[in-house]
């Protein structure tokens, strides 16, 4: 089973000065999976990505990569991963091919191969025509195209993404996302960080939450947001003057201690009604009253919690919270 | 964006593997080595205004020295005073022709491109000595330029053509050893321009406190002092001895022996501060 992890750290700990950029932790990545690392800015995220990826000594702790010990032997480890940073690491002053040649030879592949290489990345990156020009010439989803070819060069085992898509515009993000599921079906593992929950949820098979250098949670997507919350039946009357009849009805289907609620939050769309619900079964007893009640609805739906919430809940305290209780 | 079709092989590179870099780790640094050099070369060659600090710098101050000053300090004989003053000046242009390293390497390392060379399977140094094999370029061509202008202005070699190219080699030499400090700067500090205002506090008096503009016996004792103890001191004698004649194997000794003091000091100096940074 252990075997089975890519990457495995335990009791990662380093301090900048008075910050404790990372407070003891613990991650694990299985083979050929996505690891969303996800945190509020300032949470860690960038310094565990930098310990994992051999660029620096945690004051104590331990971590594998590719069943290879990364402070004993970060040479070997080097070998087997590719790291595109938060910012694009592409050589402005070089071409393209001279960027990716480069990566090549320095992963000791022939200039003959490394431009061959360079080449095949190249065309499929999209950036064929802009191969021979500077790389300060590029627009920003052009360098971080390049930046992530940088990091393909050598078949990497695993692929460290730092906030890969920070910056770019929602089409280009998509781009890298097929980026990442190609590298996945091909084999590789992922370790991705990002602010945004959307990008977790689309391409993670795991989810870590990190808060002030620790680990808060750590579940799929789908376990997570049942952690924080249960499944909510949101409705939606074709006549917004019914959104009182629906309330009525759905009340009836709270879950225990709950009532139904008019979607009043910041940026939903107004005449919805929302109830927490114990289980799929509330349906059985939502629609045939809301079809007694004469409500027409454009919308009726389950939903698990959005990570947005989860993400919120689990941030500003309230896991926390709640495992302090239980371990009183 | 079209699937990839991944046909070049995986670690074609002749003979090495996953764990083990071709040819062994000698070989490894060399290569790499040169592979950072090339890249070096290439921001060089896009930017050509960099080289200014070894073409048009030295060229100013050997006008300035010989038609401006030279006069008084040769008593008239401006000749006699630039085969004296060239030599010097192309030791003090290497000792300058340096800080650009450092700085260059000072604005390099905080950016992502460092973390990538980081993060590959290269040796620590491999950055580093890539960088400084690259100044030879920069070091030759303040040499040509001097050499070249020089003669223009009216500087003859007295010795012949083997000579001059030793004192050339020599020149280069220095200028890769010495630059090592300027490296280390580079490491330690947090701007380019902190990096300038070092190396000159350092470089400064090594040039002016040395026999490159005037004869050491003029020169007050406490000042002797300091100008016998300089190594540009012996640098420029060499070149003198190569170039227009006059002694030159006591100052070649202690010109190597400086060279070599100074790598085994600031290579790992530079080398330690550049893995702290990281």
């Amino acid at each position: 089973m252990m075997s089975d992890l890519v990457v495995r750290a335990e009791g990662l700990r380093k301090r900048f000065g008075k910050t404790q950029a990372l407070d003891g932790v613990d991650l694990a990545m299985r083979r050929g999976t996505v690891l969303g690392v996800l945190g509020p800015n300032g949470a860690g995220k960038t310094t565990a990505v930098r310990v994992l990826a051999t660029l620096l000594r945690p004051d104590a702790g331990h971590a594998e990569v590719a069943g290879i010990d990364v402070l004993r032997e970060p040479q070997r480890v080097r070998r087997r991963i590719g790291l595109t940073g938060q910012y694009a690491s592409v050589d402005e002053d070089l071409t393209g091919t001279q960027n990716l040649v480069l990566i090549g030879q320095l992963l000791d592949l022939t200039t003959r191969d490394a431009k061959r290489r360079a080449a095949e990345l190249l065309d499929w990156f999209d950036l064929a025509e802009a191969a021979g020009r500077p790389a300060k010439t590029y627009s920003g989803g052009m360098r971080r195209r390049l930046d992530l070819a940088a990091s393909l060069v050598g078949h990497p085992e695993v692929i460290f993404l730092d906030e890969p898509t920070t910056g770019l515009d929602p089409a280009k993000r998509e781009d890298m996302w097929g980026v990442v599921r190609t590298q996945v079906a091909q084999g590789a593992s992922v370790l991705l960080t990002t602010q945004y929950l959307e990008e977790a949820d689309a391409l993670a098979d795991d989810i870590l939450v990190i808060d002030k250098g620790r680990v808060i949670a750590h579940d799929s997507p789908d376990g997570l947001k049942r952690r924080v919350g249960g499944l909510t039946l949101r409705v939606r009357p074709v006549d917004p003057a019914r959104v009182p009849d629906v309330l009525r009805v759905l009340d009836a289907v709270a879950a225990p201690g709950t009532n139904a609620s008019a979607d009043t939050a910041a940026g939903a769309r107004r005449g919805a009604v929302s109830v927490p619900v114990a289980g799929d079964a509330a349906l059985d007893t939502a629609v045939p009253a809301l079809r007694r009640a004469g409500v027409e609805v454009t919308e009726l739906a389950l939903h698990l919690p959005s990570l947005d919430e989860v993400f919120h809940a689990l941030t500003e305290g309230g896991l926390t919270a709640t495992k302090q209780e239980e371990l009183v | 964006m079209t699937a990839p079709t991944l046909d070049v092989p995986l670690r074609a590179a002749g003979g090495g593997d996953l764990d083990h870099p071709r040819g062994g780790p000698i070989a490894a640094l060399a290569r790499h080595s040169v592979a950072l050099a090339r890249r070096s070369l290439i921001k060089t060659i896009r930017t050509p205004e960099a080289l200014i600090d070894v073409t048009l710098q030295p060229v100013i101050f050997l006008l300035i020295f010989t038609y401006l000053f030279g006069g008084a300090i040769s008593g008239g004989d401006r000749h006699a005073y630039l085969q004296f003053l060239l030599p010097g000046m192309l030791a003090q242009s290497l000792a300058m022709g340096g800080i650009a390293l450092g700085q260059n390497l000072n604005a390099d390392i905080d950016k992502g491109v460092f973390d990538r060379f980081r993060s590959l399977p290269v040796a620590r140094s491999a950055p580093l000595v890539g960088a400084v094999a690259a100044d030879i370029v920069r070091y030759l061509t303040v040499c040509l330029v001097m050499l070249g202008f020089g003669t223009v202005m009216g500087f003859r070699v007295e010795t012949g053509l083997v000579p001059a190219i030793a004192a050339v080699a020599l020149s280069i030499g220095f200028g890769l050893c010495f630059c090592w400090i300027s490296v280390w700067v580079g490491m330690l500090v947090r701007t380019p321009g902190a990096v300038q205002g070092v190396m000159f506090l350092l470089v400064f008096p090594l040039a002016f406190g040395s026999n490159v503009y005037v004869q050491t016996d003029t020169l007050p004792g406490w000042l002797q002092g300091f100008v016998q103890v300089n190594p540009i001191t012996p640098l420029v004698a060499t070149i003198r001895g190569l170039t227009v004649g006059g002694p030159v194997a006591a100052h070649l000794t202690t010109t190597l022996i400086w060279m070599a003091g100074l790598l085994v000091v600031f290579v790992p100096l530079a080398l330690r501060a550049y893995a702290r940074r990281a």
